[in-house]
């Protein structure tokens, strides 16, 4: 567990940069990438669970999405901080990854207002792994229109280049992201152990009671 | 207020950090609630089924959680 | 055959409902009608007339969101749904003829709506009506499914819209772009992938949904 957070910390000082706030890439993409690989987990999961019907499926499409906004929430933050770093304002429309993941936050968001408006059940389970579909079917149709929104929304003059990465730029962003992936898996897994363990004492203590 | 390109980088990897120390706290309270409420159920059992089973049991899960807390 | 069959009878009861309650289309007219006059006030003059198309599509939506939110009570209040849920049908009919029904309201709303758009406002070409269709299927499609969704839940009608709304964004820009950009087609073309996605996705999904 430890040794994710250590890796992520190690990242920073190994970093060739240029230009100083070239180093919050290191983080703000792997963060960005591990969303979109949560959000794709969680998608995976509510497939099986509409396949095979199994209800463990629900918790673990649940908590992968769960774990997929917090990261998205942290990606528009550092995103944030990153443009206030490069252009100098905290937010602008012409970051495509950020609009994206402001359009997919609403989306995880409203998630979780479906699953506190409904019952525990089954039916609750099917409609949020429906749900979680729509959502990764969502990310590729969103950045389309995003991109074919450029044409008429008020062209700026930020642009940010992909980076043409040196090798040991590269090499530092793959240890970032493995990083951050290993961060995010072990807390996908904290987390999954304990809603089982609070569903596990619950069904104890009505079976005692 | 203008912030140097320093502080914005420093602010980002503090930002993260905050998150999963947050993160981390709110998985500590959860696992205290979670011990206490099996603590609960231990007591719970023990009353139901009687004296002779229930301390053996009681005996484990306490010595697995210490286990548990002395390694991580 | 006995698909369509079900799905033209869907289709029948719900817009049969509607034309003997007669309801919903007008109250669902008069609100777009005012819409678009409350956005005349809330245009400031020098905004260009391109942000006009802009409100229209807001309209369109929020029209088709709340408008039609009375499109999934009747079967609650009479358990309907229920019922046909235990009918020998394939349960994604009861979806498609839900949608198809949902769209025939929202076209004959817009068939008021887009020329007193034309009226208060800008002209519309071939483009932009192309564009208006497409987007009111997919919508419409959206929409049917996730109103299931929503049904069983407690805030029913404030989680409509949060549900519909991120996925309604795509659907906007289709619109405006075909509405306002040079290059229309493009956009309709993406309105035509969104539809084929997310319309295949309710119809296959709708079972699942509304199963107990």
């Amino acid at each position: 567990m430890g040794l994710a957070l250590v890796l992520a910390l190690i990242v920073a000082p190994e970093d060739a940069d240029q230009g100083i706030s070239q180093r919050i890439f290191y983080i703000h993409v792997p963060i960005a990438l591990t969303a979109y690989f949560c959000f794709g987990l969680g998608a995976v999961k509510a497939l099986l669970l509409l396949w095979r019907g199994n209800e463990r499926y629900d918790l673990e499409s649940y908590v992968a999405i769960h774990q997929g906004t917090i990261f998205g929430a942290l990606t528009l933050i550092t995103g944030a901080i990153w443009a206030k770093a490069s252009w100098g304002v905290w937010w602008t429309w012409s970051s495509n990854q950020l609009v994206l993941f402001l359009v997919l936050f609403l989306f995880y968001c409203a998630y979780f207002m479906l699953r506190f408006s409904l019952e525990d059940g089954p039916r609750r389970a099917r409609s949020s792994a429906v749900y979680a579909l729509f959502g990764v079917a969502l990310i590729p149709v969103s950045f389309l229109a995003i991109r074919l929104a450029e044409d008429f929304i008020h062209p700026t003059v930020f642009t940010r280049e992909g980076p043409q990465m040196s090798g040991s730029m590269f090499a530092t962003f793959a240890i970032a992201w493995v990083a951050v992936t290993l961060l995010a898996y072990v807390l996908y897994r904290v987390e999954l152990a304990g809603k089982r363990l609070d569903a596990d004492l619950r069904e104890l203590r009505e079976a005692l009671q | 207020m203008s912030w140097s390109q320093e502080e914005l980088v420093a602010a980002t990897y503090a930002v993260v950090f905050v998150f999963v120390l947050v993160y981390v706290a709110i998985i500590a309270a959860k696992l205290v609630r979670l011990q206490r409420e099996t603590a609960e159920l231990v007591e719970l059992a023990r009353a139901r089924s009687g004296s002779d089973r229930a301390p053996d049991y009681a005996a484990s899960v306490s010595g697995a959680h210490e286990g548990e807390t002395g390694a991580s | 055959m006995t698909y369509l069959a079900d799905v033209a009878a869907l289709t029948r009861k719900d817009l049969r409902i509607e034309l003997r309650g007669r309801d919903t289309l007008p109250a669902m007219l008069l609100f777009v009608l005012s819409t678009l006059v409350v956005f005349h006030f809330a245009i400031p003059d020098g905004a260009g007339d391109d942000a006009a198309y802009g409100l229209l599509w807001v309209a369109i939506v929020f029209t088709a969101l709340l408008g039609l939110a009375r499109a999934w009570v009747p079967e609650q209040e009479h358990g309907v749904l229920d019922g046909l849920i235990l009918a020998p049908c394939d349960r994604s009919a009861i979806w498609l003829g839900k949608t198809i029904a949902t769209l025939a309201f929202l076209l004959a709303a817009q068939a008021v709506a887009l020329p007193a758009f034309v009226l208060f406002f800008e002209p519309l070409d071939a483009t932009a009506l192309a564009g208006v269709l497409l987007a009111d299927i997919g919508i419409c499609a959206v929409r049917s499914l996730m109103s299931a969704m929503a049904a069983a839940a407690r805030a029913r009608e404030v989680l409509l819209p949060l549900l519909v709304l991120p996925l309604a964004i795509p659907l906007i820009v289709g619109g405006v772009g075909a509405a306002v950009s040079a290059d229309g087609e493009r956009f309709l073309l993406f309105l035509l992938l969104y539809d084929a996605v997310f319309a295949v996705l309710s119809w296959a999904s709708f079972e699942y949904v509304v199963t107990e």
